[in-house]
């Protein structure tokens, strides 16, 4: 049998040796003198990863007698994570190697910690979930204080790993409860086996779960650690830690909650639906008063988390669609904003003030102008992208019946513009002060202005990303 | 006789004693990583006992992949510890605060 399953693995396999044999190659030959080499030869295999796992084909396989599942849903997600944690790399390393910050475990961690996305977002199993999680987590625990000379980035890797470990502890616990009452680990298995009621075990054993896997997506309220590790983490690894592991996570919550729990949407649909309605204000009304632009992406994440939620609580095809198109258009948009703020300097030495921005117009219109164009597409104004991500989300809770959801979160909508608007303002009206440089490598200038092109341009068709979608949401539920 | 109500309630008791020792203590980051440790073996307790009640490995299985993570989870956390008290200078939880959050 196991001959017949390694193929579904595949991709994951080949990045567990290259991670390896990396290391070993690194360590034994030359250290971070081949950070750069490892940087762009990782990022590489992960586009071509990604290239391999797009051209799949056919109806879902499942391995190992159904603790690997390999769908539509799987390959779309997986895609997705691998092109952004490519982008991502290969951005953040110009920065890094300017702080000091080029180390040759940098890629390899980044290696492990997409290795552990793609077997959660493939997870047939209780077991399987958690072994992703944890190499993700884990590896992105190191990540965070990969600058072991900085208290602020120590500090926000002890702190991710303090809350990050209970939010394990409490996912296990309810992974305990549902094995004891469902008598099995398979989310296929895990509602076949009983008739009729649900055990109050069982439903306690969903709601720690759900809490579990809310705190690895910084859905309010288990979103404490965010603005905090956002901000002491090293820049790269904070756009990072934006983008991949919140479509992988985010990916988990669905799969988890359709195909382990699918025949029960209610119970767990109020749970999500909670959390959406607190991450969308909270992330709204706290940003406000922010003055480091990395703790204001945090806070963005949050309520960004909120919206995505929304579309996941319907519990409908509609919803999971609509809940990867806006994971897709996200990630996207995070990674032109952090090519920005990657570049952010002045005098030689890294900013991230939101003051520090004031008048930047003047000083590069052309970076200013993608700059508004995404922050404009993050607050959701209609002629970018952003605005079609939170209309697909709104329309799925409307669809599922939820209208009570989709008000609220066009009213957090409106309350989050002010805090991106204000960026814009303080570039375009603010008062003069010591000025900015944005010292960018070429190719944090094509992400920014790629990105910004694309938030216009996307409007046309969202370059067919419906279809992928509805297929992915269709191969979860069906 | 011990019945499996019995595993489950001392598990739970270890998961809650894990919890607020993250939440209540104010002394020392050290004790958070003993928490943590304790909060990951309720759940083993937890998992050997429907395990054996229901007759069904699976759930040693699981134990097992517990135990492994709970190891790597405890050096990864001393070593970030460690490279954080070179910086501070302290391991109070109540130092762990240039950031506030």
């Amino acid at each position: 049998m196991s001959g017949v399953d390694l193929p579904i693995l595949l991709p994951e396999i080949i990045l567990a040796l290259y991670a390896m044999a990396a290391l070993l190659i690194a360590v034994y030959g030359g250290k971070d003198k081949l950070a750069g080499v490892l940087t762009w030869t990782t990022a590489i295999l992960f586009v071509a990863l990604a290239g391999v796992v797009a051209t799949r084909n056919g109806v879902g396989s499942i391995a190992y007698d159904g603790l690997f599942i390999d769908d539509a849903f799987a390959r779309f997600a997986k895609v997705v994570i691998l092109v952004s944690a490519a982008g991502v790399l290969i951005m953040g390393h110009d920065h890094a190697v300017r702080r000091g910050l080029g180390h040759f475990e940098y890629p390899i961690l980044a290696t492990l910690a997409v290795i552990g996305m793609m077997v959660m977002v493939s997870s047939g199993d209780l077991m399987t979930l958690y072994m992703g999680l944890e190499l993700q987590s884990l590896a992105l625990y190191v990540m965070t204080a990969i600058r072991r000379d900085n208290l602020k980035s120590t500090e926000a890797g002890l702190k991710y790993f303090v809350l990050g470990a209970l939010s394990s502890g409490l996912l296990l616990y309810g992974a305990s409860l549902v094995y004891g009452y469902a008598g099995t680990t398979l989310y296929s298995g895990i509602l076949s086996t009983l008739g009729g009621e649900v055990p109050l075990g069982l439903l306690f054993g969903l709601v720690f779960v759900l809490a579990g896997m809310a705190f690895k997506v910084s859905a309010a309220p288990f979103h404490m650690w965010t603005p905090d590790v956002y901000e002491g983490a090293p820049t790269p690894v904070t756009a990072f830690l934006a983008t991949a592991p919140k479509v992988a996570a985010m990916a988990l919550i669905a799969r988890v909650a359709q195909d382990a729990f699918g025949a029960i949407p209610g119970d767990w649909g109020q749970v999500l639906a909670a959390f959406a309605v607190v991450s969308m204000f909270w992330g709204a009304i706290a940003a406000i008063g922010q003055t480091d632009i990395k703790r204001l992406m945090a806070y963005s994440s949050i309520a960004h988390m909120g919206f995505a939620l929304v579309g996941l609580a319907s519990g409908t095809v509609g919803g999971v669609q609509a809940m990867l198109i806006y994971m897709a258009i996200y990630v996207t948009m995070n990674l032109g904003t952090f090519a920005f703020i990657l570049s952010m300097e002045r005098d030689g030495q890294p900013v991230t003030d939101i003051a520090s921005l004031n008048m930047f117009s003047k000083t590069a219109p052309l970076k200013a102008l993608a700059l508004l164009v995404l922050l404009f597409s993050l607050a959701g104004v209609p002629p970018m992208l952003g605005f079609f991500g939170k209309y697909y989300v709104l329309k799925a809770a409307v669809d599922g019946g939820m209208v009570w959801l989709a008000i609220a979160g066009a009213v957090a909508s409106v309350i989050g513009a002010y805090y991106y608007l204000r960026v814009v303002f303080f570039m375009y009206f603010g008062s003069q002060v010591a000025k900015l440089d944005s010292r960018m490598s070429s190719v944090q200038w094509v992400m920014l202005v790629a990105v910004a092109v694309i938030m216009l341009i996307g409007v046309v068709n969202l370059f067919g990303i419906e279809a992928p979608a509805m297929a992915a949401a269709e191969a979860l539920l069906g | 006789m011990v019945g499996l109500e019995h595993y489950l309630t001392v598990a739970a008791a270890l998961f809650v004693i894990g919890i607020f020792g993250i939440f209540l203590n104010r002394k020392n980051v050290i004790v958070i990583l003993m928490s943590i440790e304790l909060m990951l073996l309720a759940v083993n307790i937890n998992f050997v006992a429907f395990s054996s009640y229901s007759g069904d490995l699976v759930g040693q299985v699981f134990t097992m992949f517990v135990l492994t993570v709970a190891a790597a989870e405890a050096a990864i956390g001393l070593a970030i510890l460690v490279v954080f008290f070179r910086n501070r200078g302290t391991i109070d939880v109540e130092d762990v605060n240039v950031m506030k959050g």
